[in-house]
């Protein structure tokens, strides 16, 4: 059967089982959306490609299945790229697809021509530059592949407008793929298993240090499995949060630059860290000279670069995370000792932490809302429809991350190692896009949501039922509460002083529109929001100059950690400020 | 991390696929590592699908674990081995065009025979002469020729192969041991 390239892009796509798409056509990808017409493609357009690409992310990180965006050549492709490096950075499984020029023309700047492969060579897992019509099918098979196996990340296509136009043979979609250069580690090396298990079993201070790895791997119960067997306190990155049920009495909550006190205090105290799935990033390390001084680390990760890369490891393993855990639990139900006797002490050490440094505020009934109580009231209150949330960047993100109460994985949507601004709206319509039914929350502030709202209208036009809720601030509050730490309140572009109307601005775009202006507002807008069908755009107006602690400077060793209330030590800032 | 003291030369064999924008794969992922490439030669091997890159790369051990797993990691890379401390035999060959003067002439043919080079082009007043070795062999026949009056060098690069009969790649490459992998369990 002879076929068109795009016919047989198509094809591919159905063959993989992909039937949700996000994206902006143009000039060299118009022929792909011609004969999209004629296949059962849900395909959702947006205003802006960079809002397909978190919108893909988001599509992953709630149903665990491939994202995939299709935009067209030159600009549509270039404003993927800020989507693309956050997918690779937080190991989020989706598949560009990028409209080219025809290659005849391609290296001649020719019109909306932009050197996509180059381009995107560092902010992808792999990228295809298409150069047969008749590769089609093994293209598109081994990006999905390489997109959802090992440590997932980013693939980009790129289709030239002569390959998609051209025909070619089309012998069906193949069923295997085998790509000499990639064979990630499954199972765990036994030996390094016994090895941990043997370390955690003689641990007088253990601690669970786990991250998105656990999510990406569907490991949650193993890892509560892990848990429960060892009665080891445990700790999430901002990633993996939702790995652990936070109702769980081991739960130290988050670590990290704005983790729990408990959570950082366990990470300079441990005799055992026991990191699985995540990668010893900065914003959980602090100063590196200064971490984990007196521990032994276990270190379970699927991606071997991740290990060793920033601290020492002593017992590394490789391996798919939820495939070692089991190995690991059933290595521990082997040994006999009573767990929680032996780690009484430690126990009561933290609970003396948790006692001490609690996470709190103060909510005066009659002064602004703050916050973080607009943020607990919204866990509280939606808890029994266990809502999907998402996040932008900022204060609220980590106020969010640190009040955040939630039962199951992928219900946690949110750009870590990348920091995106303008993440949460577009990644909760993805979210959205793959449960129609579920409730979807995007937590957001008023600096992040201004960068990608102008999808509202997709809201509106697909129906896709999201809440927003705009902590709003007027202040891009973060970089707001690191100029008054660390650079004497001297405050820099930080006040948006000017903002749009939020609810004549949902309104505008066909949205419902709220506003709460006082404490007492909050729950009942909250219980108004969620009942309206429909998307829903909710002003939050609250405390300006809130800041987020506790908080470990950036550079700062995590002992150096400042709890609410405690005053910010000049001497600490000066090397690096 | 570690003292530079211990940054020593390592020379890396990489199967790669052998198709269109590989090379620079490689390079860019280098660059944004911030590793340093001494010298890199590629070219197709026996199966024409796939080419081997031979670097060495400047590092202690902890950059030269990274930079193996990093390679490991790009899609298009088969197998990375590193021959640093396996037995193997490394050349890289070197064309010096050097002032020949006749009153020259006779002590620099000397010098080459004595390093079994050749001489692979003449003109009334320069020879160019082609060596082939290890790098300790082109570097003491370029101090030696220095006095003449060198005008130009042009070098390949090492070349590295494994002694013994072990070979790579196989045809069947799929099923061959990650190097870095070896390195990443512990064994």
């Amino acid at each position: 059967m002879r076929l068109t390239g795009s016919e047989i892009f198509m094809k591919s796509l159905q063959g993989e089982g992909i039937h949700t798409a996000f994206g902006h056509p143009g000039g060299a990808i118009l022929h792909g959306y011609d004969v999209m017409l004629d296949y059962p493609m849900k395909h959702i357009l947006v205003r802006h490609e960079q809002v397909a690409v978190h919108a893909a992310e988001g599509f992953y990180k709630a149903s665990g299945k491939t994202g995939t965006a299709i935009v067209t050549s030159g600009p549509g492709a270039t404003n993927t790229v800020t989507g693309l490096t956050d997918a690779l950075m937080d190991s989020m499984a989706i598949v560009v697809f990028t409209g080219q020029v025809p290659t005849a023309v391609m290296g001649c700047d020719a019109f909306q021509e932009a050197d996509v492969v180059g381009t995107t060579r560092t902010c992808t897992k792999h990228n295809f530059l298409a150069l047969k019509t008749e590769e089609l099918p093994r293209i598109v098979k081994e990006a999905y592949y390489i997109a959802r196996s090992g440590r997932p990340g980013p693939v980009l296509v790129d289709l030239p407008k002569d390959i998609i136009m051209g025909r070619a043979e089309f012998k069906g979609y193949p069923e295997d793929v085998y790509i000499r250069g990639y064979n990630p580690s499954v199972n765990g090396h036994p030996g390094q298993i016994r090895k941990a298990a043997e370390l955690i079993a003689s641990a007088k201070r253990p601690v669970i240090y786990g991250g998105g790895g656990i999510i990406h791997a569907d490991a949650s119960p193993e890892l509560t499995e892990l848990v429960d067997i060892t009665q080891i306190p445990t700790t999430l990155t901002l990633m993996g949060l939702g790995g652990l049920d936070t109702s769980h009495p081991l739960w130290l909550g988050m670590l990290g630059m704005h983790g729990t006190y408990a959570a950082n205090m366990c990470m300079i105290h441990t005799d055992l860290m026991i990191a699985v799935g995540s990668r010893f990033d900065d914003r959980v390390t602090g100063k590196l000279s200064e971490f984990a001084k007196n521990c032994k680390i276990i270190h379970i990760d699927i991606d071997p670069t991740s290990i060793r890369k920033n601290v020492h490891v002593d017992v590394p393993i490789v391996g798919d995370v939820k495939r070692v855990l089991a190995q690991l639990n059933a290595e521990l139900r082997k040994i006999t000792r009573d767990w929680r006797k032996d780690l009484e002490e430690w126990y009561g050490q933290i609970a003396e932490w948790q006692r001490d440094h609690p996470l709190r505020y103060q909510q005066n009934p009659e002064g602004a809302i703050k916050p973080q109580f607009a943020i607990e009231q919204l866990f509280k209150a939606t808890e029994e429809h266990d809502p999907i949330f998402s996040t932008g960047v900022g204060q609220h993100q980590m106020w969010a991350a640190q009040y955040y109460r939630g039962h199951h994985p992928r219900r946690w949507i949110t750009s870590g190692g990348l920091g995106t601004m303008g993440f949460g709206f577009p990644a909760a319509l993805g979210a959205q896009a793959a449960f129609p039914d579920k409730l979807v929350i995007d937590i957001d502030g008023d600096g992040s949501f201004q960068m990608t709202m102008q999808d509202l209208i997709t809201c509106a036009q697909y129906n896709l039922p999201v809440k927003i809720f705009i902590m709003n601030n007027r202040y891009l509050g973060m970089v707001r509460q690191w100029q008054e730490l660390f650079y004497g309140r001297r405050y820099s572009q930080v006040d948006l002083e000017v903002h749009p109307d939020f609810v004549k601005l949902a309104e505008a775009c066909g949205c419902v529109g709220m506003r709460a202006e006082r404490p007492g507002d909050v729950k009942p807008i909250i219980e108004k929001a969620i009942s309206t069908p429909g998307p829903v755009v909710v002003d939050v107006v609250c405390e300006r100059e809130e800041n987020c602690f506790p908080m470990i400077p950036a550079g700062a060793a995590l002992k150096e950690i400042i709890d609410v209330g405690e005053p910010v030590p000049d001497k600490l800032f000066q090397g690096w400020r | 991390m570690t003292d530079p003291k211990d940054y020593r030369k390592h020379t890396l064999s990489v199967l790669v696929e052998n198709h269109q924008g590989v090379l620079a794969k490689i390079a860019s992922l280098i660059a944004a590592k911030g590793y340093n490439i001494d010298n890199l030669s590629v070219a197709e091997t026996l199966d024409p699908t796939v080419s081997r890159m031979t670097m060495s790369v400047r590092g202690d051990e902890w950059v030269i674990e990274q930079v193996v797993k990093q390679l490991h990691r790009l899609i298009d890379v088969i197998k990375v081995v590193d021959l640093t401390d396996e037995a193997h035999v490394g050349r890289e060959m070197i064309f010096i065009r050097v002032n020949a003067e006749p009153v020259n002439r006779a002590e620099i043919l000397r010098i080459v025979e004595i390093f079994r080079g050749r001489v692979v082009d003449v003109t009334p007043t320069s020879y160019t002469l082609e060596i082939t070795g290890e790098e300790s062999k082109t570097q003491a026949v370029l101090e030696l020729l220095q006095p003449f009056g060198i005008q130009e060098i042009v070098r390949s690069g090492k070349l590295a192969i494994a002694r013994g009969s072990k070979t790579v790649p196989k045809r069947e490459e799929g099923k061959l041991r990650l190097a870095s992998r070896k390195q990443a369990v512990g064994e």
